[in-house]
């Protein structure tokens, strides 16, 4: 009984040093930095457009990113064009249909092929992206960078804490998430080239 | 009557041909915002900055030669002259 109190008590320890070390980054950045820029080149339209309504968490511990978890949220609604008329078309009910699919998700699963130097780190990351209601599994290539102790310098000290800053870019087509297959391929391409620049923000008390 | 047509097709397509090239003769569509890239200083994330201005575009281009077109052909058509015999009655 004595030993079995020990094991648990020595389990217990164990797992609690192992999560200690994760740390929890929130996406939503109140200085409107996180941003998504997508291009789309087709023959007679070229779409340059940006997304910042970008919300979420990753959880990560530093010392083995290769653990990373999280989800990446895009309120659709944020995606802008520079033409307010091409801006209405892209979110109404036949190309995104922002009104009944508010949020364009990618939810982390797996790491792949991860390469850590120093503060940084490359890997692929396999999650689902989840586009107008359809969800895909996609592999992307990611850059992280993490900054300890930078938090305070981004709040002017408000806050102490650390940064974590991810890169990726990568392409989709948008008959895989059934925005208007085959159609308009002159003037909307079906390749959507994606550029996802954000940072997370891990306060500690 | 046909040459102030000439003239002011002439003088609608020049202003706008003026207009495109001094909006920067953006060779897209027409846009009513513009983004400028910054740089975070602390994470070195570039980011969009957005502000209203229109920049017109091919399609305004080819809209106003368009119209600038109709009324050279406008032009062109044999107008009805008015009867002299009516003018002092």
């Amino acid at each position: 009984m004595k030993n079995t109190i020990i094991l648990l008590a020595t389990a217990t320890a164990l797992a609690t040093t192992a999560t200690a070390d994760e740390i929890s980054f929130d996406l939503k950045d109140p200085k409107g930095v996180n941003n998504i820029v997508f291009k789309l080149d087709a023959p007679l339209e070229s779409i340059n457009g940006t997304a910042n309504g970008i919300s979420g968490t990753i959880e990560i511990d530093p010392a083995q990113p290769e653990e990373i978890e999280g989800k990446i949220v895009v309120d659709t609604k944020s995606l802008i064009v520079p033409n307010s008329l091409m801006q209405e078309h892209m979110l109404g009910a036949d190309w995104l249909d922002a009104e009944k699919h508010p949020q364009i998700s990618f939810e982390v699963k797996e790491v792949l092929n991860p390469v850590k130097n120093g503060n940084e780190g490359t890997a692929d990351v396999k999650g689902i992206f989840t586009l107008k209601g359809i969800s895909k599994e996609i592999t992307v290539p990611a850059k992280v960078t993490y900054l300890p102790g930078r938090l305070a310098d981004r709040s002017n000290g408000k806050m102490q804490g650390d940064l974590l800053v991810i890169r990726t870019n990568f392409q989709i087509n948008r008959s895989d998430f059934g925005i208007k297959a085959g159609e308009n391929l002159d003037k909307v391409s079906e390749t959507i080239d994606i550029s996802l620049s954000i940072a997370g923000s891990a306060p500690k008390s | 009557m046909p040459t102030y047509l000439r003239i002011t097709a002439l003088v609608l397509w020049l202003s706008l041909l003026g207009w495109w090239a001094a909006a920067g003769m953006n060779t897209g569509w027409t846009k009513t915002s513009v983004s400028t890239m910054e740089t975070d200083p602390i994470t070195g994330i570039e980011y969009p900055v957005w502000k209203k201005q229109f920049v017109p575009g091919v399609d305004l281009v080819a809209a106003g030669t368009g119209c600038a077109a109709a009324l050279v052909t406008l032009s062109f058509l044999p107008l009805r002259k008015r009867n002299p015999n009516h003018k002092n009655q």
